[in-house]
C-alpha cells in the first residue's frame, strides 16, 4: 500500500497510513493503528444503539429510557486486559469509551435488572437482584466442530471447499426459527475467521427463560459424537421428525450428493470411506463394501468425484437392500448424510442468557476481517475469503472512495463496508424497530386502559 | 363421573385408583402430631431417594413407573383412604420446610418431587388401559376417556394453562386437517409407538377437531428438548381428547407447570420460615439422616469419601486414603497409582487423556478437576499437576493465563467465592460430550456399550 498525496484526496483529514513492506505479514492486517482508524470513522456506533435499543429511544412514553443503559457490554483490550459488566447510558457514552481504549474485541451481554456497573450495590438475595432480564437467543456455529468431516482445512482455516457446510447450516438453521418457533428478526453475523453467529431478537427470544433455551438448543441437537464412538448421529424410531425430515430434504441430502461430493470427495480414498463404513452397525456390509471397493480401487480411471459418486450409490443399494436385518440400519443412508451436513451449534452459547457473543462489526484480531452480517436468503454467495479486511477499508479511505461518516444514510454508498451496514440497516433493523416501537405502543396503551378502567367504579 | 369412578374401584386400595394426586397448592389447616410429623415425612423421603437411586441407575420411564408405584405402595399407603392422602399432604410440606433451607437441597428436592408427580401421572393414565383391557374395544374407549379425561383434565384446569382454542379457518391455514393428521402421524411414528389402538384414535383425532388446542412452545420446554412434538410457526398442536399417543405430551405440559410452581414454593418457604423449638431439631436430623443410598446430602465432616454407582448397580466407594486423619488427601507422587486402583472409569478416563494429550477440554477439566477437589487435591498440588500437563502443549505463560484462573474459581478462591461441589453420577451421565471431548460417563457415551444402551433406551 502506498502513500498517495494531494489533490486526489478531498478530505478535510490525511491519514497517514503506516509504511508498508511490499509482502503484508498477517500481523499487518490487524494492529492498533488501524483499529483507531476503524473505530475513529467507520464503526457505526448509531446503528448499534439503535438496534440494542430495541425502540426505547425516550421519545414515546411508553419507553423505558434506562434500558440501554442496563446491557453489559464487555472489551478486551491488548494484552488480554478482559473489562467486563462495562455499561453505557447513551450512543456517545458507548463511542467515547470504545475511542478511548480502542479494544481488540467488542461482546454483548445481557440487558439486566440494574446498571452492570452498579451491581455491587445489590445483593444476591432478596427481591432486588442483580440478574439477567432479557438477552437474544444466540447461536453460534464454527467450523473446527467439523473438523472430522472436512478433508481440505483443519482447525482455524477456511476455504472455499469447506465454507458450503456453514451455508447449509445457515438455511437448515434459519428456516426453523422462521417456520417452527415464528421467529422473525434474526441477524446472522460472519465471525471474523471461521464461523456465523446468528441473533433472534424478537421480544419473546430476549424474554426466554435458560430452560427455554436449552430446549431449543437441544431441538437443534443432532450430532452427539467425540472420538470415542463411531456411529456420531443416531436417528431412532421409524420416520424423521418433520423439522429434521424438512431439512434433509430440502437441504441436506442436495448439498451431499452434490457439492459436498465435489469438494470433499468423501469416498475416494481408504482413510475417508473407512470413517463412513464403520458408522453402519452390521459388520458383514461393512466387509461387503470394503471389499468392492479395495477391488475398484486399483482398476479405476475416473476422477476422485466420480470414484466417490458411485461408492455412494452402491452404499445406498446395499443398504436399501439390507435395511430390514437391524432396526439400527433402517435409517443409516440418513445418518450418514446428517453426519456430514447437518449443523454443529455450540449448545453452552445458547443456553445461558449471560453468555457474551462478539458484537457485529466489530474486527477479528487473527484476521483483520470486519463480523459483517449475511444475508440468509443468499447466503450461497456470501465468501469469507471476500470479507473486508482492515487494511483495505483503510486503502480505500485514503484511495478517497468511501465517505467519512458511516452515518449518513445516504443510499449511494457503496463502499465495502457501506453495503454491509445498508443491509444491516434496511432488512435487519428497519423491520425489528419498527415492530418494537408496535409493541410498546400496544402495551403502553393496555396499561393506560387499565389505569382508565380503575377509576371507573 | 362419580358413579362410574366407584364402580370401577378395585378391592385393593391401589395408589393410583384414588384419582386425585395432590398438586400441594396450597396447605389446609390440620392437626398433625409430633410424632406422626417426622414419620410421615421419613416415608416419605424414602421414597424420593428411591426415586434418586432409581434415576442415578438409569432406568427407563416405564421401569421407573414401576418403581414409584413399588415405593409408594411400601412407605405411603393406608389402609384409610383420607389418611393416606392426609399423609400425602402432610409429608410434603414438611419436607419443604426441610430442603428449602440451602439451594443444593431445593434442587434435589424440585427433582424428586417432579419425577414423583410425573410417574403419578402416567400410572393413572396407564391403569385405565389396564383396566379397559378386560371390556370390548369401544367400551374401553368410553370409559378410558371418561376416567382419565376427568382426572387428568382436573388437573389441567386447576393449573389454568394458557390455551387459545384452534378455529376452524386456522386448522385450513395449517395444510388442512389432513396434512397436519399426517404430519402429527409422522411424529407419532417417530417416536417409534405402534399401538393397535393408534387407527382408532387417528379416527378421533379426525373427529374431535375442536378439541385441539394451539399452546407456546415455551410451555413444554422439554418435549421441545426432545423434538417429541411438532411446532408450527411457535405453537404445538394438542389434542386432549384423550389420544395415548398425546398423553404423555399432556405429562409433560403439566409437569413443567407442576415444577415451576414447586420451585417458587421452595422460594416463599424459605423467606418465611419461622424457628419453632419442637420442629426444628426433627427438621434438620431429615435433611441428614441417612435413609437410603444417598451421596449427595452427606455433610462432609470428618472423612471425605465419594461414591460411584457403576452400571450393574455395585458401588464403588473410594475411601481417600484409609487412615485416621481429619481429612483425607492425596499427594501428587500418589495420584498415578491412585488413579489406576481407585479412580472410577470416567475419571480414570479423563486422567489418562490428560497425561497422554496434556490437554484437555473444558467439559472434561471441569469434571476432572472438581473430582480431584472432592478427593483432597489442594488447590497447590491441582495448580502444580494441571500445570505440568498443559506447560507440554500450551507454555507457562498460556497456562496462567487462560487456565490457572479456571482452576483457582473450581476451589472457590475467585469470582463468586463459591465451593462447588463434583460432579454426581446424574449429572455426568446426563453431559453431552461433543467432538474433541472425553468427559461423560463411559457406560453412557462410549462406543462400546452403545448396543447395551440403544436395548434399554428403545
Amino acid at each position: 500500500m502506498t502513500r498517495e498525496e494531494g489533490e486526489s484526496r478531498g478530505d478535510d483529514t490525511m491519514i497517514d497510513a503506516p509504511q508498508q513492506i511490499t509482502n503484508p505479514k498477517p500481523e499487518e492486517f490487524f494492529n492498533v493503528h488501524y483499529l483507531r482508524i476503524y473505530y475513529g470513522n467507520l464503526f457505526p456506533y448509531t446503528d448499534i444503539h439503535k438496534w440494542l435499543s430495541y425502540g426505547h429511544d425516550g421519545k414515546h412514553p411508553g419507553c423505558d429510557e434506562y434500558y440501554f443503559g442496563r446491557r453489559e457490554f464487555s472489551f478486551t483490550l491488548e494484552n488480554d486486559v478482559y473489562l467486563r459488566y462495562k455499561s453505557f447510558k447513551t450512543a456517545s457514552a458507548l463511542e467515547d469509551s470504545i475511542k478511548s481504549c480502542f479494544p481488540y474485541k467488542i461482546d454483548i451481554g445481557a440487558v439486566y435488572s440494574v446498571d452492570p456497573d452498579k451491581r455491587h450495590a445489590y445483593s444476591q438475595t432478596g427481591t432486588n437482584v442483580f440478574t439477567p432480564v432479557e438477552r437474544e437467543l444466540v447461536f453460534d456455529i464454527d467450523i473446527t466442530d467439523y473438523d472430522d468431516v472436512r478433508y481440505c482445512c483443519s482447525g482455524a482455516d477456511v476455504c472455499s471447499k469447506c465454507w458450503p457446510l456453514m451455508t447449509v447450516a445457515i438455511k437448515v438453521i434459519h428456516t426453523s426459527l422462521i417456520e417452527d418457533f415464528g421467529f422473525k428478526h434474526i441477524l446472522w453475523v460472519f465471525s471474523g475467521r471461521r464461523g456465523v453467529h446468528c441473533w433472534v431478537c424478537d421480544p419473546k427470544a430476549r424474554r426466554m427463560t435458560n430452560e427455554q433455551r436449552s430446549a431449543v438448543a437441544e431441538y437443534f441437537r443432532v450430532y452427539k459424537g467425540n472420538e470415542n464412538n463411531a456411529r456420531k448421529v443416531a436417528l431412532m424410531g421409524y420416520s424423521l421428525h418433520p423439522f429434521l425430515a424438512r431439512s434433509y430434504v430440502d437441504f441436506l441430502k442436495g448439498f451431499f450428493e452434490g457439492e459436498l461430493q465435489a469438494n470433499q470427495s468423501i469416498f475416494s480414498s481408504k482413510d475417508k470411506y473407512d470413517k463412513i463404513l464403520e458408522m453402519i452397525s452390521d459388520q458383514d456390509i461393512q466387509s461387503e463394501l470394503r471389499e468392492k471397493w479395495e477391488n475398484s480401487a486399483r482398476s479405476s480411471s475416473l476422477s476422485e468425484e466420480a470414484i466417490s459418486l458411485t461408492r455412494w450409490e452402491q452404499l445406498k443399494n446395499t443398504l436399501q437392500s439390507k435395511k430390514h436385518k437391524a432396526p439400527t440400519l433402517r435409517m443409516c443412508v440418513e445418518e450418514i448424510v446428517f453426519t456430514f451436513t447437518y449443523p454443529r451449534i455450540d449448545l453452552e452459547v445458547s443456553k445461558h442468557m449471560n453468555h457474551l457473543l462478539k458484537a457485529p462489526f466489530c474486527v477479528h484480531p487473527k484476521t483483520g476481517r470486519v463480523c459483517v452480517p449475511i444475508d440468509p436468503n443468499n447466503c450461497d454467495e456470501f465468501d469469507p475469503l471476500a470479507v473486508p479486511t482492515l487494511s483495505q477499508l483503510i486503502e480505500e479511505i485514503n484511495s478517497g472512495g468511501s465517505k467519512m461518516d458511516v452515518d449518513d444514510d445516504d443510499d449511494t454508498d457503496t463502499s465495502l463496508l457501506g453495503k454491509s451496514i445498508k443491509f444491516f440497516r434496511s432488512s435487519f433493523l428497519e423491520p425489528l424497530l419498527k415492530s418494537c416501537k408496535e409493541e410498546i405502543e400496544s402495551s403502553y396503551k393496555t396499561k393506560i386502559g387499565k389505569s382508565k378502567d380503575s377509576f371507573s367504579w | 363421573m362419580e358413579v362410574i369412578r366407584s364402580q370401577k374401584r378395585t378391592p385393593s386400595n391401589d395408589t393410583v385408583s384414588n384419582p386425585k394426586i395432590p398438586l400441594y397448592l396450597t396447605a389446609r389447616p390440620m392437626e398433625v402430631r409430633l410424632e406422626e410429623f417426622e414419620r410421615f415425612a421419613v416415608d416419605r423421603l424414602r421414597v424420593l431417594k428411591g426415586i434418586s437411586d432409581g434415576l442415578a441407575r438409569g432406568r427407563n420411564p416405564k421401569e421407573m413407573d414401576d418403581l414409584v408405584d413399588t415405593l409408594w405402595k411400601e412407605h405411603m399407603r393406608d389402609p384409610d383412604a383420607s389418611v393416606m392422602s392426609n399423609k400425602d399432604i402432610i409429608s410434603h410440606f414438611v419436607l419443604r420446610l426441610v430442603y428449602c433451607r440451602s439451594d443444593e437441597l431445593k434442587k434435589w428436592f424440585l427433582n424428586m418431587e417432579t419425577a414423583l408427580f410425573r410417574h403419578r401421572f402416567r400410572l393413572q393414565n396407564f391403569e385405565a388401559q389396564v383396566l379397559c383391557s378386560f371390556f370390548s374395544f369401544m367400551m374401553c374407549l368410553v370409559i378410558k376417556m371418561i376416567l382419565s379425561s376427568c382426572s387428568q383434565r382436573a388437573i389441567v384446569g386447576e393449573f389454568g394453562l394458557p390455551y387459545k382454542a384452534v378455529t376452524g379457518a386456522e386448522l385450513e391455514i395449517f395444510d388442512y386437517l389432513h396434512g397436519l393428521k399426517e404430519r402429527l402421524g409422522q411424529v407419532v411414528r417417530s417416536l417409534g409407538q405402534n399401538s393397535p389402538t393408534a387407527t382408532v384414535f387417528n379416527d378421533l383425532i379426525h373427529y374431535s377437531f375442536a378439541c385441539y388446542k394451539k399452546v407456546p412452545f415455551e410451555e413444554v420446554p422439554d418435549l421441545v428438548a426432545g423434538r417429541r412434538v411438532l411446532i408450527q410457526k411457535g405453537y404445538f398442536s394438542f389434542d386432549n381428547s384423550d389420544s395415548f399417543h398425546f398423553s404423555y405430551q399432556l405429562v409433560s405440559l403439566v409437569v413443567t407447570q407442576f415444577r415451576s410452581h414447586i420451585s417458587k414454593a421452595l422460594i416463599l418457604t424459605k423467606r418465611r420460615e419461622r424457628e419453632n423449638d419442637r420442629l426444628t431439631p426433627i427438621v434438620e436430623a431429615l435433611s441428614t439422616s441417612y435413609l437410603g443410598p444417598d451421596y449427595s446430602q452427606v455433610r462432609i465432616v470428618h472423612l471425605k469419601f465419594v461414591m460411584y454407582i457403576h452400571r450393574y448397580g455395585s458401588i464403588e466407594v473410594v475411601n481417600f486414603p484409609p487412615q485416621s486423619t481429619e481429612y483425607a488427601e492425596i499427594s501428587l507422587k500418589d495420584i498415578d497409582q491412585v488413579a489406576k486402583s481407585s479412580f472410577p472409569l470416567c475419571m480414570r478416563h479423563l486422567f489418562e487423556k490428560v497425561r497422554e494429550d496434556h490437554l484437555l477440554k473444558q467439559g472434561g477439566r471441569m469434571q476432572l478437576g472438581l473430582f480431584l477437589k472432592a478427593v483432597g487435591v489442594k488447590l497447590d498440588d491441582a495448580l502444580a499437576f494441571w500445570r505440568a500437563e498443559f506447560t507440554w502443549k500450551v507454555g507457562s505463560e498460556r497456562f496462567d493465563k487462560e487456565y490457572a484462573y479456571g482452576i483457582r474459581h473450581n476451589y472457590g478462591k475467585e469470582g463468586k467465592s463459591t465451593d462447588y461441589t463434583p460432579y454426581a453420577c446424574q449429572k455426568i451421565i446426563s453431559s453431552a460430550p461433543g467432538s474433541g471431548d472425553h468427559h461423560g460417563c463411559p457406560y453412557r457415551h462410549f462406543r462400546e456399550h452403545e448396543e447395551d444402551v440403544r436395548k434399554e433406551t428403545s
